[in-house]
This record gives structure tokens, C-alpha cells and sequence, in this order.
């Protein structure tokens, strides 16, 4: 594939391993990355009837703290920060004035008054500027881009918790779903966060650089009589997708309203004033015009990031997310469609290069784990 | 190891051709159905279509991208595999044994361009 632009590409500390394994290399927002190891579907698949193991080190991590930065996060921040405890993590939005997306990102609570933000690859330069501008009323608050301090490792699948307490001292039987540890992996300093991004349960490791090969190689030995196997960007779009989780710049961007992705669950509407509380609080009265939808595909193909959709031969919306899934074995996909058309069971046609293909509405997510 | 057909002809973009007279059947590699993955749809043209030698004669869709299929050779398509249409995943199964189309060829001379079973293996290694 062609780089589009000249800078060069950044590399994580694992760009090496991935290299000398002979992963398949591919630009992605900006770094020099895998998106295949050994196939798509086979790493797909691994995530859910095992486990799969990913570098996610090109993930932005930006920290804030100081006397105020509960007051700082809540202001930038969609979700209610306050709410969090040491040790505990969430799923929000940094959101424009309007509401709409400047990224996504989860907010880890370290301290009572410090705060991990983990950002977007291809948005770390925006999302710094943009809190550091936007943080500076709220007090004694402080935001360092620390990125370049963390390497990022996801263990994900149902073997993910059986392969990894024998290499770590933090009990992961009792590490809930988004609270993270701190202690050792495989002797190196880790935090440990029962997070992911796949819909299976797993965790997210983070770890020094230097030292992010060590821990690569120390999970795949401890997941070999599980054969767990090191997957791509590929694999991890399939079950991003596939759960239903939006990915910023295809799903959402500063087009689209918290609302109008259905992430209300998202927004802290009983605290203080914060960034896009006004415009949603009035979009929240008034009703979305439109809203984004899970569908199947009902003809064969793939309807892709950009294909328009039709309702009664009109253009109506646009198709945000498609793949077709190596697990659930259907061609699924999100697109924001006219809110009065959003109900499950809702035809419609997609345009896939010109060719009309008819799709479904129906609910998200598309794969729900076993409990 | 993938075996490569002797008697076939290769593209540099990955498509054979099995010469029969006058007549090609024309699929893809193994090699482009690695690279491609999953295919999960393929497009082909109508009976009668006229396509010269390096034009679209349609896609093949996987689930990583969408690619275009190109003609080895100038002719006319005189038959479709249809059966393609709903198990477009056989051409992962077996790419050399489940062509896409066959054509009629109108200029012979052409297929002196194309690779030979060495030559497109040295070209994918």
C-alpha cells in the first residue's frame, strides 16, 4: 500500500517482532503497523473460542493532574468522571461545542487527582492541543502528552484471564470489568486493565517500552497450550465491528453527535456545564433527525465506509462501518439513517459501486459474548 | 506450497489464463487468493461483453478490500462460472481449479506476453 503523505511512519517498540514474525505492515494513522499476522478470520476467530494478542501501542496516552483535574476531565469530557474511583476506568468523548466528536477515548482514574487519557492514534496531536486549550479554565490542571512513556499490549479472548495470572502478582479473578491494577507482568512494571476493545472479556496491559517485547513473548509462551496467536489491525476492526463499538473516524467524527451515535450512556447529564453539554441538552429536547443503526446485509457483498444508503430510491444516509464477519458469518455494518427509519426490521438499499444491495436494521451489538 | 499449473499463463496481476485453441478459461492465483482473504463476492460481466487485453472484466471482493479483475487477453466472454455467484469462497478453496470466465480470443498474439509458470513464481517470491 502507498503512504499517502511524506512524513515517516512511527514505529512501536514492537515494530521489530512484528517484522521478524512476518506480519503483513500497513501505514495507520500515521504509524508502521500489522494488520495481519497469520489471516484475518483465523485471528479473528482465535479472539473468540481462545484468545488473540495485539499491539496497541500507537494508542495516545495523555495524562492530567493537579489540584483540579477532576474539574478538568469533567469539563472536557463527556462522561461523569466523578464517578470513577482510583482504579477505575470509563468509556466518554471529548466533544466540540456542538456536541460532535473531536475522539473517543477511555478515562482512567490513577488518582484521586490524576487522570490517563487513552486517545486515538491518528488524534493524539489534535486531542493534546485541543485539552491543553480547553483545560486551562478549570484551575490547577495539568496535561502532558505521555504517549512515548507507554507501550500498549491487549490480551483478548476467553482465555485471556488463564494466560496471563501466572505471569502477574494482580488477582485478575477479582479485577472487574474497566477497573485496572498496577503490579508486575512477566517481572516488568505493568498496569493492568480488564479493558478491550474486541466485545470478549481480556485486558490491556501497559508497560514501559524497553520493555514491551519482553511481555509479547512472555504471553504467547504462556498462551501456547491455549494457542493463542498474535493478531492485526485487520482482526481487531472484524470484532470491534462485530460487538458494535464505534470507531472514531469512520462511526464518529465532528460530524456526528453523541446523540446521534447512540452513546447517550456516554454523557454525565446531571454535572456541571462541560464541553457540548448545551448543544446536547438541547438536541436531547428537540429529538436526533437522525441516528445511527446496525444492518445486515440481506445480498451478498460488503457495504463499505461510504456507501450511500437509499429509502424508497431516495438518498437517505450513509453507511460508516462494513464488514462481513468471520465469526457470525453475515455482512454487517453501521450507517446513520432518518431517525424514522431506524427501528429494527427497516429495509433499505445500500449503493455498493453502483449496484443496489438491499440491508436490514437490525440491533447492535452483532455478538454478544457468552457469559 | 502452492503448485502453479504448467500448462497455464499468468498476469502480473495475478490472473491465469488455461489456453485451450482459441479459447481461455481465466481465474486468479493462489497467491492473489492469499492476499486477498476472504472473498465474499465476485462480479463478472455478461456473456457477450468484448474486452481487450489488461481491462476490468470485474471485481472480486473480500473482506479486506475490493479489487478489479483483469483480462489476460482481447476477446469476447462466451460463458460465465454462475455458480460463483453464491460460493464466491470456492475460489479460496481451490483459485486454479474454479475459473471465472472463459473468452473468446481475437488476437492470438497477445498470450506471448504473458508469464509462464516459472517466471510468475519468480515474480511472487
Amino acid at each position: 500500500m502507498e503512504q499517502a503523505t511524506e512524513t515517516p511512519l512511527k514505529k512501536t517498540p514492537l515494530n521489530a517482532r512484528h517484522r521478524a514474525s512476518g506480519a503483513k505492515m500497513v501505514p495507520f494513522g500515521g504509524w508502521d503497523m500489522p494488520v495481519e499476522y497469520s489471516g484475518l478470520s483465523n485471528e479473528h476467530t482465535a479472539v473468540r473460542t481462545r484468545a488473540g494478542i495485539f499491539d496497541v501501542s500507537h494508542m495516545g496516552e495523555i495524562e492530567i493532574a493537579g489540584k483540579d483535574a477532576l474539574a478538568a476531565v469533567q469539563r472536557i469530557t463527556s462522561n461523569d468522571a466523578a464517578k470513577l474511583a482510583t482504579g477505575q476506568a470509563q468509556y466518554s468523548g471529548l466533544l466540540t461545542p456542538q456536541g460532535t466528536f473531536v475522539d473517543d477515548l477511555l478515562v482512567y482514574r490513577l488518582a484521586p487527582a490524576h487522570f490517563l487519557l487513552v486517545v486515538n492514534a491518528g488524534n493524539i496531536a489534535k486531542d493534546y492541543a485541543w485539552i491543553a486549550a480547553n483545560i486551562t479554565s478549570a484551575g490547577d490542571a495539568v496535561a502532558v502528552d505521555a504517549s512515548s512513556r507507554y507501550a500498549l499490549i491487549a490480551l483478548q479472548g476467553p482465555e485471556a484471564v488463564n494466560v496471563l495470572q501466572p505471569l502477574t502478582g494482580v488477582d485478575l479473578t477479582s479485577l472487574k470489568y474497566y477497573w485496572f491494577g498496577h503490579g508486575e507482568v512477566a517481572s516488568v512494571r505493568a498496569t493492568v486493565s480488564r479493558t478491550g476493545y474486541t466485545g470478549e472479556d481480556g485486558f490491556e496491559i501497559f508497560v514501559p517500552p524497553g520493555s514491551a517485547d519482553r511481555v509479547w513473548l512472555a504471553i504467547l509462551e504462556s498462551g501456547r497450550g491455549a494457542d493463542v496467536i498474535p493478531c492485526g489491525l485487520g482482526a481487531r476492526d472484524t470484532l470491534r465491528l462485530e460487538a458494535g463499538m464505534r470507531l472514531h473516524g469512520n462511526d464518529i467524527d465532528e460530524t456526528t453527535t453523541v446523540l446521534e451515535a447512540d452513546l447517550s450512556w456516554i454523557v454525565g447529564w446531571k454535572k456541571d456545564d462541560f464541553n457540548g453539554a448545551s448543544a446536547l441538552r438541547e438536541q436531547k429536547a428537540s429529538g436526533v433527525k437522525r441516528k445511527i443503526v446496525g444492518f445486515e446485509l440481506l445480498d451478498r457483498g460488503i457495504a463499505r465506509h461510504g456507501c450511500d444508503a437509499y429509502i424508497g430510491g431516495a438518498k437517505a444516509g450513509l453507511v460508516t462501518s462494513g464488514t462481513q464477519t468471520p465469526h457470525v458469518k453475515k455482512s454487517i455494518g453501521m450507517a446513520y439513517l432518518p431517525v424514522e427509519h431506524t427501528a429494527p426490521g427497516t429495509e433499505f438499499d445500500v449503493d455498493i459501486r453502483g449496484r443496489p444491495t438491499r440491508a436490514r436494521v437490525v440491533p447492535m451489538p452483532f455478538y454478544k459474548r457468552p457469559k | 506450497m502452492a503448485s502453479y499449473p504448467a500448462g497455464f499463463k499468468y498476469t502480473k496481476d495475478h490472473e491465469w489464463i488455461e489456453l485451450s485453441g482459441d479459447r481461455g478459461k481465466i481465474g486468479i492465483t493462489d497467491y492473489a487468493q492469499q492476499q486477498l482473504g476472504d472473498v465474499v463476492y465476485i462480479e463478472l460481466p455478461e456473456i457477450g461483453a468484448k474486452l481487450k487485453q489488461g481491462q476490468s472484466f470485474g471485481t472480486i471482493e473480500s473482506v479486506k478490500a475490493v479489487s478489479e479483475l483483469y483480462s489476460p487477453v482481447t476477446g469476447e466472454v462466451i460463458e460465465i462460472n454462475a455458480a460463483l455467484k453464491d460460493k464466491p469462497e470456492t475460489v479460496n478453496k481451490d483459485p486454479h481449479g474454479n475459473w471465472m470466465v472463459v473468452i473468446k480470443l481475437t488476437n492470438a498474439g497477445e498470450t506471448g506476453a504473458l508469464l509462464d509458470a516459472a517466471q510468475y513464481q519468480a515474480l511472487i517470491k
